[in-house]
């Protein structure tokens, strides 16, 4: 199992779009995906989910990652969170 | 009559008016009386899903890029929601276990979430409530065949006017003949509002209840700039906007054509045209609207909403993405401008007096070099991916300058033992926005390569004015004869110094200041990047000659009130 912090740079916090992206992304491991923000832990293939979080910018959110194909998950994710949000 | 709303997609239009009715899918009370039932009724609901992605597909198949990328994106997001496991999960457990069928499941599972979303906090995220209806909406059409999609076709000129549009009202909409809309609900981050900005067709949301007067045929002038909805005018208020409608059309062609006009007066005078942005997205639309470099990135959006300090990785990161974005051209990085009435919730602000003279900005960074030092690593490591300037802000007199300098000579002293490279001349320059470095900018030039008028402090601090005090907002004014002075008595310093002068208070986006500025050498001037083609278009009609006249005529008015009705009178 891998968990990793990541801060969300982007101000306007987490929205429908990158989050659709996550959702999309998710789909392609076998891995069980979770987001967890303050106590509350939701399945990172669920939109609803993700967005119920209410993500703002500023914010830390953790990433578990269960599964065979779990250190290839968290490249992807890594790059996600590098790349994609910050440039929204 | 008139009704008023949040005009959120600017445009005048007049044309019939077409409601738009929904019907409402309704709760059935049915009870299942088996397993064979709750696996027909699963089956179903499965079946309206497939249905409803097929149907968004088609949607995303035929989409017309010109319209703008959002629609699109919308409409991939309604594919996730259609798809999403938790309310699959939700709608089954309720067939399953509360033997209810699909319909009532569906409008269980996405009233619910409405709900969840309505409640949030974030204006953005509440909107979203809209999608979830939508989707919600979409598989009750798929489950019971019998209510009908509400699309159609209009005639030319409609404007349509609904309780609420979903997003897939707004994109489906055939803009060709739908010429603007209004709606009773919404707010200016609503899909609706978001999809009628980028296809540019006039919007009104939030009209509430009066909306209900209008009936289907009415006459309608809508203006979505100020929110005005007139029914039924009389033919003399008609002529009265089409005239409006015809010079707002010209307006705009001449302010978009601007974009790549210099910003030169006509006796060949090149003017800098900067926008004041807080982030990197802001520096990508800035030269949408032509923008030649950021006069003021703010970088207080990067301490606030958050728990702790960001790290010197963190701010390098925010930065540089602001230079890759400027793609080479300059940007003035003003150090942290937190106290007063910027709080952060990680950093304790003692408790005081009079915040706006009290414990902030360079002065907290003076008192904790640990935190300045940070910024100033991160900046200057982000100086090797574009021209980046450094700023301090609040500065009162010549040794906070030199004390500033100092932190920052130490910080790349820090980067090049540690053999990262950064621009080594990286310009340095203050804010000038106490009158005390207002009246001594003659010595502080001797320390700095730029200076920035910041005039909403400067104005706030040499009148003695609150500007947030209702009681005395009317003393709060940048024409008076003494700010004013004060204004010209900064730049011809500057000239005399050789030191750029720029300004970045709201006196630069104002259409009536730019002469007299001009006038008076200003040739820099940073605003809102929306502004700058309205200033562009002054700035290219104008002759300095005639500028420096109209600034010693100025000189010698007593009161602003003379002043601003000369300003209007030249600018007309």
């Amino acid at each position: 199992m891998i968990t990793k912090d990541y801060i969300i740079t982007a101000a306007e916090g987490i929205h429908a779009r990158p989050a659709t992206n996550l959702v999309k992304l998710t789909k392609n491991y076998s891995s069980l995906i979770s987001i967890k923000k303050g106590d509350r832990t939701v399945k990172l293939s669920s939109l609803m989910n993700i967005l119920s979080l209410g993500i703002k910018g500023g914010e830390t959110i953790s990433i578990i990652i269960d599964g065979e194909d779990e250190t290839s998950a968290i490249i992807a994710i890594d790059a996600f969170f590098e790349e994609e949000l910050k440039h929204l | 009559m008139t009704i008023n709303g949040i005009g959120v997609s600017p445009g005048i239009t007049i044309g019939k008016a077409s409601l738009l009715k929904k019907q409402e899918a309704a709760l059935s009370g049915v009870v299942l009386a088996n397993d064979a039932d709750i696996t027909i009724e699963i089956e179903k609901f499965n079946n309206a899903v497939a249905l409803s992605v097929q149907d968004v597909e088609t949607m995303i198949n035929s989409y017309d890029q010109s319209q703008g990328k959002e629609g699109l994106e919308i409409l991939e997001t309604h594919i996730e929601l259609l798809t999403d496991p938790q309310i699959s999960e939700d709608v089954t457990e309720k067939i399953s276990k509360e033997k209810k069928n699909a319909n009532d499941a569906v409008i269980e599972v996405i009233a619910d979430a409405v709900q969840l979303f309505t409640n949030m906090e974030d204006e953005y995220l509440s909107a979203r409530a809209a999608d979830v209806q939508d989707i919600g909406d979409r598989l009750l059409r798929n489950l019971n065949s019998s209510i009908p999609d509400t699309t159609t076709t209009y005639e030319a000129d409609t404007i349509i006017i609904a309780e609420d549009l979903t997003p897939s009202d707004t994109i489906s909409m055939d803009t060709t003949h739908v010429a603007g809309f209004a709606t009773q609900v919404g707010g200016r981050t609503s899909h609706a509002a978001i999809i009628a900005t980028s296809r540019g067709i006039p919007a009104i949301v939030g009209c509430g209840i009066t909306l209900t007067e209008i009936k289907d045929g009415d006459l309608l002038i809508l203006d979505g700039q100020s929110g005005a909805i007139i029914i039924n005018p009389d033919q003399n208020t008609i002529d009265q906007y089409r005239i409006k409608q015809d010079n707002l059309q010209a307006q705009n062609n001449l302010l978009r054509s601007l974009k790549d006009t210099p910003a030169t007066t006509t006796d060949g005078i090149n003017i800098k045209l900067f926008a004041n942005i807080g982030d990197a997205n802001d520096m990508e639309q800035a030269i949408g609207f032509g923008a030649e470099g950021s006069g003021l990135l703010r970088t207080e959006l990067l301490f606030m909403g958050r728990d702790a300090l960001p790290d010197e990785e963190e701010q390098f990161e925010f930065y540089k993405a602001v230079a890759l974005k400027a793609k080479g051209k300059p940007v003035i990085v003003r150090t942290l401008d937190i106290g007063g009435d910027k709080q952060l919730p990680y950093f304790n602000f003692p408790a005081e007096q009079n915040p706006f003279l009290g414990y902030r900005a360079i002065r907290i960074c003076l008192d904790r070099p640990d935190i300045f030092i940070v910024q100033l690593k991160a900046i200057l490591r982000a100086s090797t991916f574009g021209r980046l300037k450094i700023m301090f802000p609040m500065i009162s007199n010549i040794q906070e300058v030199r004390a500033a300098k100092v932190i920052l000579q130490q910080a790349k002293d820090e980067l090049s033992k540690a053999g990262i490279t950064f621009d080594k001349n990286i310009p340095v320059g203050i804010m000038i926005e106490i009158p005390s470095a207002a009246i001594t900018a003659d010595l502080l030039a001797k320390e700095v390569d730029f200076f920035s008028i910041g005039t909403n402090d400067l104005c706030q601090y040499t009148l003695a004015v609150d500007r947030m005090n209702e009681q005395i907002k009317e003393l709060y004014d940048p024409y008076n004869p003494g700010v004013l002075r004060l204004i010209a008595y900064v730049i011809d310093q500057g000239h005399k110094n050789n030191v750029e002068v720029g300004m970045c208070g709201e006196l630069a986006s104002d259409p009536k200041a730019t002469l007299l500025l001009l006038g008076m050498g200003l040739t820099e001037f940073s605003m809102s990047a929306a502004a700058i083609p309205e200033i562009k278009n002054i700035i290219i009609h104008s002759d300095l000659t005639k500028a420096k006249q109209i600034h010693s005529h100025i000189m010698e008015m007593d009161s602003s009130t003379a002043i601003t009705a000369y300003l209007q009178e030249i600018t007309l």
